[in-house]
């Protein structure tokens, strides 16, 4: 059971400013059915520029529910300027505080809001849209929103980066991606904080060497593909040839010599060695999980 | 407050008469089984008694059961045991709607170079036998481990003829019986279930007590080391009170069975019965004819299962969830996902299991909740039209 707060169970049982404004002057939209919550936020200024009225709809847990009903609260009586200063962490200071594994709806509160004011200041992007590279494809988060969190909130782990914005919290597939980030933002910082990617080594021994590329298809690569509906299997290493072959919807797909292969090359070659080459076992494949040996 | 308990596939209450048969075993026969003085050698005879309980309530020779920690530690044992007594064989056939107790271990062995199968479900959360079969090579499969009943939904498999086919190809086949223990008869001498687990406080004996059914002649490699303890397959020394409580709550398990399906089982069916009635966008998750007769998934469609939750915990009702937010993960109930429930209606699944303990009066006070619950979540719902 979650640990919240008396304010924000006040605000789950009883929200405030609950529903959508009618012609109101800024609307933003984020999250969906799929990814477990969504806001819906609206607003209307008065003759001075200042929010008068603002309205929520949100599908989703007792936090996600109370940080609506706060941030609908927070906003009132603002100036546009004002409001677009808020953070994720003024939201959840204002509740006394969200648990950990929470912290991703003060995110998508302040998503909202930043949705909707861009809507009134160029009246479009009611939705919001993604802005540059992909980092979390289960959850849709871009590079620039996971630097943004680490920035705004200090992070230093992939755990604490899930916990806010949901990035790496599906498949987990891109949270080597992410330590990359933290590091290049945080350095030494994020440094002291034990990483899961294997450390690439210089000279391997063939015991070494296996273990890694296992390491690394367990940690890097097999996610992602079990994400959707495929899996890999390490069948054998010569020398610096590594047979692999792919399971379930991986080994039907009719691109998997030119993509699956080239990924999972790319993944190895980045952590365990350059000088490694991967080959599909066709036989295996063709038999689908009749293991060799 | 009165608590209204909705929750028992999580845990149950113990029974009175189980917490009675344990207290002297706590200050008075507190000695310990494998000591040489009559004060522990007694408490020996004690634990056989136990033993021959479970054994009446599973249909099988009181030899044949070790005593566990759990039900997660007899998961752990049976995969473990059974790979490391067949080091030449590297494939472990499962299915995708497993507790954790058993995924998770067969995912751990699959990054360490074994080749796991993990078998789908349809949509109503049934196996395809045919699959099954097909995917047994009898000489590199060493495992097969189905659950009994699904914790999530009450889907029941067809575990009596799935042991037939596995065993007939000469591979190993254990169940997770954690959920349908009391609530199915069972008569292990007549099956082909090699190895069978089951837990102590889902059938009202305490916690960290389970047991592990093992086949005379199945090759098992200890798990637990370092003692001579039951025979020498699972060291450690006796959980006395717990093994004292779950021989206890077999026993009464065994009297209860019909209680189990009849009474319960009407008590359930109202339930369901009256929510998918009184709220609209309600739908049953899992085949509705082979299912435990104390559990119901119900999915509400559009609100979230932990604000569902989170509102019944108000009037002291207690039942569970499938949504992400309740586990602390982002997404939901692997089971609903493997049976391909839409997100929709997966985020706002919710549990509710019985036990012999409830009553019709708790059942009609939920029934008058929740409707309440549901249009009030759904008036926040930006998917809800008006």
């Amino acid at each position: 059971m979650w640990e919240y707060t008396e304010k924000l169970k006040e605000h789950f049982f009883n929200p405030r400013n609950v529903g959508e404004i009618k012609n109101p002057d800024g609307v933003g939209e984020v999250g969906s059915l799929a990814c477990g919550d969504a806001l819906k936020l609206t607003f209307k200024l008065d003759e001075n520029g200042k929010i008068c009225d603002a309205k929520f709809k949100t599908f989703g847990c007792a936090s996600a529910i109370a940080t609506s009903s706060v941030l609908t609260e927070m906003i009132k009586g603002l100036t546009i300027d004002e409001a677009a200063r808020i953070t994720n962490k003024d939201i959840a200071d204002y509740l006394g505080g969200l648990p950990e594994q929470k912290m991703h709806c003060s995110v998508m509160g302040r998503e909202a809001l930043e949705a909707a004011i861009e809507n009134y200041r160029t009246g479009g992007r009611k939705k919001r849209e993604l802005e540059g590279k992909v980092v979390c494809t289960c959850f849709g988060v871009t590079e620039k929103e996971i630097e943004r969190v680490i920035t705004e909130n200090d992070l230093t782990t992939v755990e604490q980066v899930t916990n806010y914005c949901k990035a790496g919290g599906g498949c987990g597939g891109c949270k080597g991606e992410i330590e990359k980030i933290i590091e290049k933002i945080q350095g030494d910082k994020a440094k002291a904080v034990a990483a899961s990617v294997p450390p690439k080594a210089g000279k391997l021994t063939n015991i070494k060497k296996i273990q890694l590329i296992q390491q690394t298809i367990n940690e890097q690569i097999r996610p992602a593909l079990r994400a959707h509906g495929g899996n890999i299997e390490l069948i054998d290493v010569e020398a610096n040839k590594v047979i692999v072959a792919f399971r379930g919807m991986c080994a039907q797909c009719r691109l998997a010599e030119y993509t699956m292969k080239d990924v999972v090359e790319a993944k190895l070659r980045e952590f365990v060695s350059d000088e490694l080459f991967v080959e599909e076992d066709r036989d295996s494949t063709q038999q689908p999980h009749n293991h060799r040996g | 407050m009165k608590t209204i308990y909705f929750d028992n596939n999580a845990t149950t209450k113990v029974a009175e008469e189980v917490l009675e048969e344990m207290k002297p075993y706590f200050c008075e026969l507190y000695g310990n089984p494998s000591s040489m003085h009559t004060f522990g050698g007694q408490i020996g005879a004690k634990i056989r008694n136990a033993r021959e309980q479970i054994a009446a309530l599973l249909g099988c020779e009181p030899s044949e059961i070790i005593f566990t920690a759990g039900g997660t530690e007899s998961d752990n044992t049976a995969i473990m045991g059974t790979l490391a007594a067949a080091p030449n064989k590297r494939k472990i056939i499962t299915t995708r709607v497993e507790h954790p107790a058993v995924l998770v271990v067969c995912r751990e062995l699959e990054n360490r170079g074994y080749t796991v199968v993990e078998l789908g479900v349809d949509k109503q959360g049934r196996l395809n036998l045919a699959e099954l079969e097909n995917q047994i090579d009898d000489d590199d499969t060493a495992l097969v481990t189905i659950m009994y009943a699904n914790n999530e939904t009450g889907v029941v498999f067809p575990i009596q003829e799935i042991a037939e086919i596995v065993t007939g190809k000469g591979v190993v086949f254990h169940t997770d019986a954690v959920q349908p223990i009391g609530k199915i008869p069972l008569n292990l001498s007549k099956s082909n279930i090699d190895l069978l687990s089951l837990s102590g406080h889902k059938l009202h004996a305490p916690k960290g007590v389970g047991a592990l059914y093992v086949k005379k002649g199945t090759r098992l490699s200890p798990f637990m080391l370092g003692g001579h303890q039951e025979g020498e397959r699972r060291a450690g020394t006796e959980n006395v009170p717990g093994i004292i409580g779950l021989g206890k709550a077999c026993e009464l398990a065994a009297k209860n069975i019909e209680e189990e399906n009849q009474r319960v089982k009407s008590l359930r069916d109202k339930l369901e019965t009256a929510l998918l009635e009184k709220c609209p966008g309600s739908r049953l998750n899992g085949d509705k004819e082979n299912r435990l007769p104390n559990t119901s998934n119900i999915s509400f469609e559009y609100i979230e299962g932990e604000a569902i939750l989170l509102m019944l915990d108000r009037y002291g009702i207690c039942a569970s969830s499938g949504s992400a937010c309740t586990s602390g993960s982002l997404e939901p109930s692997h089971v609903l996902r493997a049976m391909g429930v839409p997100f929709t209606a997966a985020h706002g699944s919710i549990r509710f299991s019985l036990s012999r303990y409830n009553t019709e009066e708790e059942v009609d006070y939920t029934i008058e909740k929740m409707p309440e619950i549901v249009n009030k979540l759904r008036k926040l719902s930006p998917f809800v039209a008006k």
